[in-house]
């Protein structure tokens, strides 16, 4: 278990349970009062660490390295149904953008996201979870397949940004994103956007065009990492802190901008303390959403979704 | 041995007998040092007439270089910035916004306007790089929007002067949704089947490129633009090598396959006059 520097004091308490549970299996004492007193005490430290987080804290705790990944999701939720499609036809197969057809419920869902990797082998690889061109275009490929038979599309939004390599400049990363948002809003079947994690950006923004936009509870999406925008605008990264706060990047401050169309509570503790339990609640509000979205035409929805994205957005005359 | 002998040491002129030209009759060309009146510059449409450097102008230019008598509509001129979100770094944002107002007569980093070109109906919605760099914020956003609902309405092309260091990072993930914003649209104005030329002139970057100005029906950059996703410096900080000569210019996405044209200045009125007639029959 990794602990975050907020975390402290939930890491000592744990030490101690295990601490005491070694004593008792030891010399043969019975410890179990002990550890039960311990545990109710661990978890209501957790619920008040957890209560009251901080813009930054939960930047941190989207970054948790032991916090559930798209692919680690779409297995869950397909019940390991889900078969990974690859490539974008053009250039190549990029590992930071994942996307295929998986069953849920069973019905035949498309599910693209953003991956990050789990080891220090696999985070090169899946370069950190920051897509190139040609994780987008794959990505708009396979959106279009889904359009094509009638399945709605899933996207998991989880990126630092889109990456900022010579090679994606070459390729064109911004006409890449800016192609797929064209694209997304005129999608004729129903598409639902979840951050699983971090929303930075372009990166996020290439894939989160949907008729339902949503947010975990401890992610966050802007415009600007917090640490980049520290540098920009206070030209220093010691401000990272209150460029959180100023950016209002929380599932909390998008929803009361009207930015986002819901967030979707953690368990206790965070995404990373519980993942059969988030995954479980993902699943299910992906079925209480679709299940609304299917009963709207195409068009209205296609409609409804340009309407909204167009009301964002705050001018006085 | 000199012709000449100095017989006081140093500069005697008092600084108030000192003898001056005005300011603002001579331009010297940022590029090549070249040295011309403003007039001929101003003439010349603000480019050097020796290297051809197109010095970074603004709407009121772009307006007047591409709109027949220098006559056109103005729409939505009075919108400004809500900010939003109260935004405060080592500045408050109201307070950012309040100077830029006194720099210049901007309202905002952006003009719409319509009229005719060479007799040809088009809209044209221009970036000014003086105000907050440029920068797309919510009312970059709305105008455009509202610029493409009048060219539905009167079934006339568009065309976006880009020119930007991209989001408005003081209005956060406002200023990120102008990406969605602008782009949904342009997915309109595309199925009315109107263009969209979409004009880069030094520096589109960051989410204006990510958006609207690489959307374009047509995609025309002024000569030596920098044009790119990422800045240059955060590029060459991600690979840690000097990056190539010519790297993100116009020249190199023309290369690379996402501009159609290289249009200077002088030529840009009669081009998109050619071009929209193109489309008309």
């Amino acid at each position: 278990m990794v602990y975050l520097e907020f975390e402290k004091s939930l890491e000592v308490l744990s030490n101690e349970i295990e601490k005491i549970k070694k004593v008792g299996s030891d010399s043969n004492v019975d410890v179990s009062k002990a550890v039960t007193e311990l545990e109710q005490k661990l978890k209501d430290k957790r619920t008040e660490v957890y209560t009251n987080l901080t813009p930054w804290q939960r930047v941190q705790v989207s970054r948790h390295p032991e916090r559930p990944y798209t692919i680690s999701y779409i297995n869950a939720i397909t019940d390991n149904t889900w078969i990974e499609l690859h490539g974008d036809r053009g250039v190549k197969d990029d590992k930071a953008m994942v996307g295929g057809f998986g069953r849920i419920d069973g019905r035949t869902v498309m599910f693209i996201g953003q991956q990050k990797g789990i080891n220090t082998k696999m985070r090169q690889i899946r370069n950190f979870g920051m897509a190139n061109p040609e994780g987008y275009r794959k990505a708009l490929r396979l959106m279009k397949l889904a359009e094509k038979f009638n399945k709605p599309i899933v996207t998991f939004i989880d990126t630092p940004g889109a990456f900022p390599g010579l090679e994606a400049e070459e390729r064109g990363q911004g006409e890449a994103i800016a192609r797929n948002l064209f694209e997304m809003f005129q999608l004729k079947v129903p598409v639902i956007c979840i951050v699983l994690g971090e929303g930075a950006s372009g990166g996020a923004l290439g894939i989160g065009i949907g008729d339902r936009v949503l947010m975990l509870e401890n992610t966050w999406y802007s415009v600007i990492s917090p640490e980049s925008c520290s540098s920009i605008l206070f030209r220093s990264w010691d401000f990272k802190e209150q460029a959180a706060s100023s950016l209002k990047l929380t599932a909390e401050d998008m929803l009361a901008n009207k930015l986002i169309d819901g967030i979707i509570k953690e368990p206790l503790g965070g995404a990373h303390n519980n993942q059969i339990g988030i995954h479980l609640t993902v699943k299910l509000e992906i079925l209480k959403q679709l299940e609304v979205l299917d009963k709207i035409d195409s068009q209205h929805r296609i409609d409804e979704r340009i309407k909204k994205f167009c009301s964002m957005g705050v001018v006085v005359e | 041995m000199s012709w000449f002998k100095r017989i006081k040491e140093g500069i005697t002129t008092d600084t108030k007998d000192k003898k001056e030209t005005p300011e603002g009759l001579w331009y010297k060309c940022s590029s090549c040092k070249h040295i011309m009146t403003t007039e001929d510059h101003e003439k010349n449409f603000w480019v050097c007439e020796k290297c051809g450097n197109h010095h970074r102008i603004g709407s009121h230019e772009y307006f007047d270089i591409l709109f027949d008598g220098q006559e056109f509509t103005e729409i939505n001129a009075g919108i400004k910035s809500g900010d939003p979100l109260n935004f405060a770094d080592t500045k408050k944002y109201s307070d950012r916004l309040k100077d830029a107002y006194k720099k210049s007569p901007l309202n905002d980093a952006i003009r719409t306007a319509y009229g005719k070109v060479e007799g040809l109906d088009l809209m044209v919605a221009c970036m000014d790089f003086n105000f907050i760099g440029g920068s797309m914020g919510s009312v970059v956003g709305e105008k455009i929007s509202r610029s493409i609902d009048v060219c539905i309405e009167k079934k006339i092309p568009l065309m976006i002067i880009s020119k930007s260091g991209g989001a408005r990072m003081m209005e956060a993930a406002f200023s990120l949704m102008q990406m969605a914003k602008t782009s949904a649209k342009l997915s309109l104005l595309a199925q009315a089947k109107l263009p969209y030329i979409s004009f880069l002139t030094d520096p589109p970057t960051g989410g204006v490129t990510a958006s609207f100005a690489m959307l374009g029906d047509l995609n025309i950059a002024e000569p030596k633009a920098l044009i790119g996703f990422a800045g240059p410096r955060v590029v060459k900080e991600t690979i840690g090598k000097d990056l190539p000569e010519g790297f993100q210019t116009s020249e190199f996405l023309l290369e690379k396959g996402f501009l159609d044209l290289i249009v200077s200045r002088p030529e840009l009125k009669q081009k998109i006059a050619e071009l929209l007639l193109m489309f008309k029959n």
